[in-house]
Parts: C-alpha cells; structure tokens; sequence
C-alpha cells in the first residue's frame, strides 16, 4: 500500500522542521565555540521554553509507538505509564532545583561533572558517565525504530528515508547544538497535542463511544490480574514499575541537559506543575492501543504485512492509517517522526557533553577552552552514526533489550545524584561500590528474565513479590553505599575532597 | 513542611489494588483509567500549591 497524500504531508512537515533547526542556531544567538552555549543552550531557557523543550525531550517518538503497542498486546499493564509521569514531577521538584544551584554555581554541564566536584573522585563521575553514555545508546536506537516504525507503514522503501533524516539530524546538531532541539519541540509537541486531541475526539466517535470500545476489550486485558494469596502478583509488578521508571528517567543524560538548560531553578519547578499535561496526553495515548484493537486492525488484510513486520508496535500507525484521511495521518506520522529527532538530537548533545567533560578532559587529554565544543561536536555525530549503524546492522529486538538493561543500570546512579543534593554522608567509593553491585545484581537478574522481563518474582518470609528489578537493585545499591559509608567515612574519610559548599545548594 | 504535600502524588498514583477495578465508570471510562487519568492533574495540583507556597517565603531571587 502507498499513501500519496500521507507522505506528502509527512515530508513537508519533515523538511519545515529540519530547516528550523538549521536557524535555530542564531536564536538568542551565543558563541557556539562554548560547550555551555553549543550544549547547553547557555542556561538560557525560560518556563515555556523548558515545557516544550522537556516535554518534547522525555516523551519520545519510541513512547508513543511503544506503550499504546503494549496495551494492544498486554492489556492494562501498559498503562503504567500514566502513574510513572505521575510520579516523575516530585522527584523532579525536590531533587533538581537543589542540583542546578550547584552546576551553575561551579559550571557543572552533566550530573557525573557534580559528582567529582562533590566527591573529589574521579572515578565515580566515570563510571556515573559511562552508564549515562551505555544507556543512552539504544534510546537513541530506539527513537530510529519508532521512526522506522511509521516510514514503513507509509509504504516509503527501505533505509533510505531513515538514514537521511538522521545524516541532517547530525548537521544540525552540529551546527546548533540544543538550541536545534528546543525550537523544533515546540512543533513536534504542538502536533502531538493536536493528533491525540482529534484522535480521543474522532475515532472513538467512529467505534461507537469510549463504552464500547472498553466493552471489545478483553477482560484479561481491561484491568490487572488480581494477585494469588501470598503473592504481590500483578500489582507490586504495576507500581514497582513505575516507581522504578520515575526514579530513572531524571537520571538519563539528556534528562539532565535538558533541566541544566532551565534559566533558573524557579523554572524547574514551575515545570513540575506544568509538565504533567503531557502525561495526560500519554495516558490518552495509551488508549489508542484499546482503540486499534476495538477497531480490529490487526486481522484487515491491508495491515497484515506491517503486524507481520513490527508487531504490536504497527498497531498505532495502523490505526492511524485507518481512522483517519490520508492528510491527517501525514500529520500524526510527521508528530511521531519529529518526536523521534528532538529525543535523539539532545541525547546525542548530552552524551557528547559527558564525553568531553567527564572522559576526554579527565582520562585522555586536559581540557582546552576552545577544543572542548569542537570535540563535544564530533562526539555527537559518533552518536548518531552509531546509532544508525546499530539500526541497520542489529536485529530491533537487540536494541530493545538493550534499552531494558539501560534502564537498570542508569537508575544506579540515583543515590549518587538525587542523595548527593541533600547529603554528604556518603563516601564517593562506597557510592561506586554500590553502583557496581547494582548493576551487576540488575544484569545478572535481567539474564535470568533471559532479557525479555523487567519484572523478577522475589520470594521473601514465604511472600512473592513482583518487583522492577532496577527498584530491587538500588535498594540494595543504597543499601551498600550507606552501610560501606558509615565504615570507610570512620577509617578514611572523604569530605576534603568536596569542592561545594552547603549554600551552593539552596 | 509543606513538602509533605508531595507524599499524597506517590500513594495516589501507586496505590494499585485501591483503583485496580472497573466501576464507578465514568464516561465510559472504567475506574482504572478514569482515576489514573484524573490522578495527574490532580498531582499537579498539589505539586503547584507546594511551589506557590514556597515561593512566597522565598522572595525576588530568581
């Protein structure tokens, strides 16, 4: 099947976006020969700004494919997305306002940067960095995938189309840095907001109303299965799951690009209040997975080949392609689309700033004012090139795997960071202990899950509980940092090495 | 203090075998949905109050 009107549209929307993140680069124009300008957008956004440009940062293209394609496939489990962006904006409000006082205080671009500054340990920021980096590698995968996902299903041939997007995507990083990513958020999110408001309005209409589109969902898939006595069951799975995913997600570097850039810690916290719209809208979103299966995509003979080649990520561009005229479906493909490039353009910049400051300038040759945007620069190409080449040399299902793991290792660094605003109790090897038993405690569970589940049964006192196994794993990541604290801090205390003070903070 | 206002956004959100059911349906919505939908906004509503509050002990600095 081709979709002429559809991919018009889609290409349209696609060339208008990439020619603003071209200009985008003499918005509030700075010297884009500085890490803090090209990476950082110079600590220069105000309230709207960061909401769109987190907004767009945090709810990727790959979300968008991924969760409503879990509900079609698993049911009620996928919505645990709505209560882990719930979640999200405490932690965002006690946590980071606190954390970009001090980065700005000492001009910290990355989280592993206030570590060594905190801890006067090198060797903690590295490995905090390099899980950032590890992590960050198959999200940017993901997003190609998510892109991947609805160039196909407008019927457009091969690699191609992907592999030119993200060769431009490159450019205008390059040249703009986080500015490019800012200003086409704020068109990527307007489409998103616009496609799922006229898809809650339209299509349900189309099924008969919200009633009876839950009434042709299955019951094993309408609500959770109610767990057996001596069991969490489902439920500790549902909310592990979500308390785990809040806890990590700020962790993400380009989380943390994306709050560094905010003008001021008011911002930040302003944006707790006003970032859950978006949630709203994800958990609207979810639903599409109940509308695609209530309107019975999945057995219509002109969606048979995609459901063969994506699975139940084609559910959403089907549905999509069904409900809607071939214009209108350009423009929700063109919304997924660019969700994908604004995500995977400030992942790509987060990693390169984590790179120069935190590897290159530490571990391979000493920092020069001039050099570090340059090197910071090329590393976001190696970024995404390498992430294109996993795309087209790796099997999809590798990528997501990795993506699995990613999110285990990167919620290691959560004591490091989120404690580390409040507190100096800790010592920065016993901080590095812990996240090494993390990681290979997470790793080692995720194995035994043979990479396919998130959620390992613990058997406790002749109690089962279902767990997150990224939550299970920082506990006793904590657990091991606190404990090794207490006995090294006694023995072979740490603090001098603390460059900030208690007023950088608040 | 008022921080403690954050707590209630964690147990209304993760408070699973409280919503884990269909009625009261709401528009068509089963409780499920309905309520995690609604817990959202309603989050944000505390989330705000704790900053409004704050913010007025805290003066002009940026």
């Amino acid at each position: 099947m081709s979709y002429p009107a559809a991919t018009i549209m889609f290409l349209a929307l696609l060339g208008f976006v990439i020619v603003l993140g071209f200009i985008a680069g003499r918005w509030k124009a700075g010297d884009m020969n500085s890490i803090e300008e090209w990476g950082l957008g110079g600590r220069r956004f105000g309230t709207w700004v960061s909401w769109f440009l987190l907004g767009g940062d945090l709810y990727t293209a790959y979300t968008f494919i991924a969760i409503p394609a879990l509900m079609f496939g698993a049911g009620a489990i996928g919505f645990f997305a709505v209560p882990y962006t719930v979640v999200i904006y405490p932690i965002l409000y006690l946590v980071f306002p606190r954390l970009w006082r001090v980065a700005r205080k000492h001009g910290y671009i990355t989280g592993p940067e206030f570590l060594r500054g905190r801890y006067g340990n090198r060797w903690l920021a590295l490995a905090v960095g390099v899980t950032g980096i590890v992590a960050t590698m198959p999200y940017i995968a993901l997003q190609l995938i998510g892109m991947q996902t609805v160039i196909g299903a407008l019927g457009l041939p091969g690699h191609l189309p992907l592999v030119i997007a993200f060769a431009v995507l490159g450019a205008f990083t390059f040249t703009s840095g986080l500015r490019a990513p800012a200003m086409i958020s704020i068109v990527k999110d307007l489409l998103i907001y616009l496609t799922v408001i006229v898809a809650v309005i339209v299509i349900p209409a189309q099924l008969g109303g919200f009633a009876a589109m839950f009434g042709k969902i299955p019951p094993v898939k309408l609500l959770l299965a109610v767990p057996e006595a001596g069991s969490g069951g489902a439920y500790s799975g549902y909310a592990t799951l979500a308390l785990g995913s809040a806890m990590a997600l700020f962790l993400y570097p380009h989380s943390m690009t994306g709050i560094l850039s905010a003008s001021s810690p008011r911002v930040i916290r302003r944006n707790a209040a006003l970032l859950p719209a978006y949630s709203v809208m994800l958990g609207l979103l979810a639903l599409m997975g109940f509308m695609a299966l209530a309107a019975g995509v999945k057995t219509m003979p002109e969606f048979k080949a995609g459901f063969a080649h994506y699975g139940p990520s084609f559910a959403v561009p089907a549905l999509i392609l069904h409900s809607f005229p071939g214009w209108f479906a350009g423009v929700a493909f063109g919304a997924i689309a660019i969700g994908a490039l604004v995500p995977a353009a400030i992942m790509a910049i987060a990693a390169a700033n984590i790179f120069t400051r935190d590897i290159c300038a530490q571990f391979i040759a000493a920092a020069v004012p001039g050099r570090e945007a340059l090197i910071a620069k090329c590393f976001a190409i190696f970024m995404v090139v390498g992430a294109v080449a996993f795309i087209l040399v790796i099997p999809n299902t590798y990528a997501v795997q990795l993506q699995l793991l990613g999110g285990m290792w990167i919620i290691q660094t959560f004591p490091a960071i989120a404690f580390s605003v409040y507190t100096r109790f800790f010592n920065g090897w016993a901080l590095l202990v812990g996240w090494a038993v993390g990681i290979g405690c997470a790793t080692w569970l995720v194995a035994l899950n043979h990479f396919a589940g998130a959620v390992y049964p613990f058997h406790m006192l002749g109690y089962t509980l279902p767990s997150y196994i990224a939550l299970a794993t920082v506990l006793l990541n904590a657990a091991v940092a606190a404990g090794l604290s207490v006995v090294l801090n006694a023995v072979a205390p740490d603090v001098a090495g603390d460059e900030t003070a208690a007023g950088d903070y608040a | 203090m008022i921080k403690l206002l954050l707590l209630p956004v964690l147990a209304m959100a993760l408070c699973v075998p409280f919503f884990n059911r269909v009625s009261p349906v709401l528009f068509g919505f089963p409780l499920f949905y309905w309520y995690q939908i609604v817990a959202v906004p309603a989050g944000a509503l505390l989330i705000f109050i704790v900053y409004l509050v704050e913010e007025r002990g805290r003066g002009d600095e940026a």
